[in-house]
């Protein structure tokens, strides 16, 4: 079984944003970058899945700047077979990257795509299940534990609340959460054997499909600051303060 | 614009997060609710009391009893065909349910808006809540999703919507629902509560966590939560954590146990109404953003503080 996994390069969660000064939008220069942390769980679950004989070969993909391609080879060093590069000049949002996504599936015809739930940038979480819809596929989302049985997969998702159990027909889309796994880190051999992996470059024009934009950001702001507040001495005083605000009778 | 707003309920009543979509949809048009699930006649019922509501569309069939995306997603798409704007609160089920409708109708999502500022552009946040980013879409129709601690709560009486039965879109047959495991604690679900107290690192063990952070969570019927740290050392399960890769909170009120305030902590509960930090170290990020500081060791601070409570 192939398993297919889209992989994101982001700002890396360490690292504080910074707005522009001109309200266009986040700074990315000159600053860290890394794949985005719940596709690095993707990864790793696809990796698993093949470690458990259950998946052949997995099939990284990314789709963004050339730069894309180091969040590829992490992916290749930790442990996937083949890399798909598609660069685009510009930003490309959630829909049009699940119909860039969808192509690829056409071409590859995986029976698994693992995706991270959200990108930890634009926090937009749609990705996953708009390839879903556009392929028609069932899909798994916000995944804590992925098993394969036959011709289908149970998905056990995480849900306010608590957790949920679905099956789906394979083909399927899952998209990751936290729990999922603990993601591993390349080895430094594993490192210097990514370099010789296969990596296809292409580019959204080779795909035919309109990924134009369809929101325009008017402007990024700074949230509204929190002021510190007070400092107490003792936890009398904390008590009297929680009940001023009216947290305790 | 005529708007569709989705119903979030657990086959007896409407839950609270659809409140705030009811009015982030009034500030567009006019309001229609839709009731999707398996013997909703109470839910309906109860739906078309909210205040402002036009009408409720029901949908009762089994297809729909769990909120399967893939039966779901065509219903609401069907109904688009009246309607000009989609929103729903942005629960887990919604997150699941919304992109799928969207990219049904080639529109792109805007995920969590935080504010309506005119028909066709909203605030959301980006980077965990470290940028706002204010969005115009050019996109014929809308599919929002809606973050439930930016909008007043719509009032859940004085309404009296007509209730009308739609046509179900049937079971597409790729998906079935095999069970839930809805935790069964005593204490409020960690996205929803009030009031949050969550330990960090500084608690030095799983028993201390417990030993010290459950009975003051406990005294002040609070969810219990935890930094990323605390969490990675083992101390508390993962479901616990608040920050960018865990939960984004925004409670009444935080209580921050022996947290430093990383970045990522900060992002994921600095929109709460107020908060309380505990630490012992005065320098602490943490107390940048508290707006009541005790400085001091929180191994007698706690059990005072929850003795006082």
């Amino acid at each position: 079984m192939k398993v297919l996994v889209p992989v994101k390069r982001v700002l890396d969660y360490n690292v504080k944003p910074r707005v522009k000064a001109d309200g266009s939008g986040v700074d990315l220069a000159n600053v860290k970058m890394s794949m985005n942390p719940f596709d690095e769980i993707a990864v790793e679950e696809a990796i698993r899945l093949k470690e458990k004989g259950v998946a052949t070969e997995i099939v990284v993909v990314s789709i963004g700047e050339q730069k894309a391609q180091d969040t590829l080879r992490t992916a290749l060093a930790m442990g996937a077979d083949r890399a798909i590069l598609i660069t685009s000049e510009t930003k490309v949002e959630p829909l049009g990257v699940a119909k860039l996504l969808k192509a690829v599936v056409d071409e590859e015809q995986p029976q698994l795509v693992i995706l991270g739930k959200q990108a930890i940038d634009d926090d937009n979480n749609q990705t996953g299940q708009m390839l879903a819809a556009l392929t028609g596929y069932a899909q798994g989302t916000f995944a804590s534990k992925v098993e394969v049985a036959g011709d289908k997969v149970n998905v056990t998702r995480e849900v306010d609340g608590g957790l949920e159990t679905v099956a789906l027909t394979l083909p399927a889309i899952v998209t990751t959460d936290l729990r999922l796994n603990e993601p591993r880190y390349a080895s430094l051999p594993n490192i210097m054997k990514a370099k010789s992996k296969p990596l296809t470059a292409k580019t959204t024009a080779d795909f035919g499909v309109d990924v134009s934009p369809r929101l325009t950001t008017v402007k990024v702001e700074e949230p509204a600051k929190r002021q510190a507040g007070v400092k107490v001495a003792d936890v009398d005083e904390l008590v009297g303060k929680l009940k001023t605000l009216g947290v305790v009778a | 614009m005529k708007t569709l707003v989705w119903v979030e309920h657990d086959g007896q009543s409407v839950k609270d997060a659809t409140f705030a979509a009811v009015t982030a949809a009034a500030k567009l048009g006019e309001v229609e609710l839709l009731v999707a699930g398996q013997g909703v006649d109470g839910v309906a019922q109860a739906a078309a009391q909210i205040a402002g509501v036009a009408k409720v569309l029901v949908a009762d069939d089994a297809a729909f009893a769990h909120n399967l995306a893939e039966n779901v997603a065509p219903l609401v798409v069907e109904l688009m065909g009246s309607h000009d704007a989609f929103l729903a609160a942005a629960t887990t089920t919604a997150k699941n349910i919304a992109p799928r409708v969207a990219a049904l109708l080639d529109v792109m999502q805007i995920s969590e808006i935080l504010s309506v500022e005119g028909p066709d552009s909203f605030t959301r946040p980006i980077y965990a809540g470290n940028a706002i980013a204010t969005v115009k879409t050019s996109d014929p129709k809308l599919v929002l999703t809606v973050r439930g601690t930016a909008f007043d709560k719509a009032e859940a009486t004085g309404g009296s919507a007509a209730v009308e039965a739609v046509t179900s879109t049937g079971d597409k047959g790729v998906s079935s629902f095999v069970g839930a495991e809805i935790a069964a604690s005593e204490r409020p679900e960690l996205t929803s509560a009030k009031i949050i107290v969550s330990g960090g690192r500084a608690l030095g063990s799983e028993e201390q966590f417990h030993a010290l952070i459950d009975p003051l969570a406990d005294k002040l019927n609070a969810a219990v939560g935890a930094s990323r740290a605390a969490v990675d050392a083992g101390y508390a399960p993962n479901d616990y954590q608040v920050g960018q890769t865990g939960k984004i909170v925004a409670p009444e009120v935080y209580i921050a146990v022996g947290i430093s305030g990383a970045i990522q902590h900060l992002a994921g509960m600095k929109d709460s109404k107020v908060i309380v930090a505990i630490n012992k170290d005065e320098d602490a990020p943490i107390f940048q953003v508290a707006d009541v500081g005790l400085v001091g060791d929180l191994f007698t601070v706690v059990p005072d503080l929850t003795a006082k409570l």
